[in-house]
């Protein structure tokens, strides 16, 4: 049985409907990267895993147990599925400490001693050890994006889903958190929307290209990259990679 | 001339001390009730339900769109008449609390609307229900934004506790207005207590802006720094 399961999702936003029925499977430790157009979808998606957007139809099981249940108690399962959000949404009032620890002691009811140790320890592991007790304002994009990360890990989640982490950074600091991610392969199941090809390309086990609220095809980035099925996948990895280069190295 | 004044300044001082401290009492009473009834009623209005929502406009509108002196009447005369009695200061009391809960309010729930709703997000995808996300991420950031509005918010209470001398409350102007129609001397009386107000009003003012100063966190409070999000 699949870690996680969303089986045809359908999401409707006013008269739109966003996403046709999107389904995929996810195996511990696995990492998914999507990738599509813009408007495709692929944030809603995220945010309808986790229930921030609750889907119209549809079912998500994580762990053998349908979250999309009203009767399950979602604040549980979100302890278990990591976010880290595009525009950081770091808390502004809290320390990079505090942000990290904050949901071990809420949340898990950690004692603080040891909820700040944990923290210190993720803080360190995403290479902000100097930086713990600024505040967001006080921390560069990339350090914001890798405090957000170091909040989700502090969790232990099974999945952290990632809603495009890079693309409110500046280009200098975008390697920085996509080293971070690198090295949490195969350590914690990750589920990607990025745009950063040369990263898809080099640790996802699996790529899941979307458009019009629909995948259009999923397989290795081998396959994807050099022997794509479906005209529209092509012509959509011929066009970012003349935009990046090479089929994008970067990453 | 100016040691007689001094002298009726000193003759004066047990009556204005004993005013003042009830204009304090009325004040700080006041504007603790009303912090934390202007919590609750500005929650209700940003994530409450139809019905709670409705209650705390209907509430908030009812209170602002009515003058503070006809609510005193209305507590301190109108309601004996269904059978609740208080006195001059517990009406008083009451009246401004439920005065300065309905401006707090509108105040705190300008703070928390100007919140990015991703802090709401980022708090229920770590796992916290409502509540939680609320006390441990929203109000933390809300209440630190409202401290000017509410420093104001105090002043105008400091002073406008003044309208309870209308309902005989002992407080620093009915004692002013009491020794002034006894020695006639209405100019020097009132210059009096328009510089206590006006002392009190500075020393208060510092003071919430020292307590402000020690609160204060960067980026929170100051303009949106958007032209800083890629620094």
């Amino acid at each position: 049985m699949a870690m996680l399961e969303v089986k045809d999702i359908h999401k409707t936003y006013g008269t739109v409907e966003i996403l046709k029925g999107v389904s995929f499977t996810m195996e511990r430790e696995e990492t998914k990267v999507i990738i599509g157009p813009s408007g495709t979808g692929k944030s809603t998606l995220l945010r309808c895993i986790n229930q921030l957007s609750p889907p119209d139809k549809g079912q998500v099981w994580l762990d053998g147990e349908e979250i999309t249940n009203p009767k399950t108690n979602i604040n549980r399962i979100r302890e278990k599925i990591g976010f880290v959000f595009q525009d950081f949404n770091l808390f502004n009032h809290l320390t990079a400490l505090r942000n990290v620890s904050i949901g071990l002691e809420k949340v898990k009811k950690i004692e603080k001693d040891r909820a700040q140790k944990r923290a210190l320890d993720e803080l360190a592991r995403v290479g902000l050890e100097t930086q713990v007790h600024q505040y967001p304002a006080q921390l560069s994009g990339g350090q914001k994006q890798r405090v957000g990360i170091a909040r989700a890990l502090a969790m232990d989640p099974d999945v952290i889903l990632f809603d495009e982490p890079t693309s409110a950074l500046d280009p200098e600091l975008i390697g920085d958190v996509l080293d971070v991610m690198k090295s949490l392969c195969g350590k914690v199941a990750m589920l990607i929307v990025t745009h950063e090809m040369g990263f898809a390309r080099n640790v996802a086990n699996e790529i899941i290209f979307m458009e019009g609220g629909v995948i259009v095809e999923q397989g290795s980035p081998r396959e994807m990259f050099t022997n794509a099925k479906m005209p529209r996948t092509r012509e959509f990895l011929g066009k970012i990679g003349a935009l990046y280069g090479e089929e994008g190295k970067g990453g | 001339m100016a040691t007689d004044f001094a002298q009726f300044f000193l003759n004066s001082l047990p009556d204005l001390l004993s005013g003042l401290g009830n204009t304090l009492l009325l004040t700080f009473i006041s504007i603790t009730a009303g912090f934390f009834l202007g919590i609750a009623l500005a929650l209700g209005r940003v994530y409450g339900n139809k019905i709670i929502n409705g209650f705390c406009v209907g509430y908030i509108e009812l209170i602002r769109g009515t003058p503070l002196l006809v609510q005193l009447f209305v507590i301190y005369f109108g309601l004996p008449s269904i059978g609740i009695i208080f006195s001059p200061l517990q009406a008083a009391l009451l009246g401004l609390s439920l005065n300065s809960g309905a401006y707090q309010a509108e105040y705190l729930r300008g703070s928390i609307q100007s919140i990015e709703s991703g802090q709401m997000s980022a708090a229920r995808s770590l796992g916290m229900n409502k509540l939680l996300s609320i006390r441990h991420v929203i109000l933390p950031q809300a209440l630190r934004i409202s401290i000017p509005a509410w420093s104001n918010e105090f002043i105008y209470l400091l002073q406008y506790s003044s309208v309870a001398y209308i309902i005989q409350v002992h407080e620093l102007t009915f004692e002013g207005k009491f020794i002034a129609a006894h020695t006639f001397r209405f100019l020097e009386m009132f210059a009096m207590i328009a510089v206590i107000y006006l002392v009190l009003t500075i020393v208060s003012t510092e003071v919430i802006d020292r307590i402000s100063k020690r609160l204060s966190i960067p980026g929170i409070g100051a303009a949106k720094p958007t032209t800083l999000r890629n620094v």
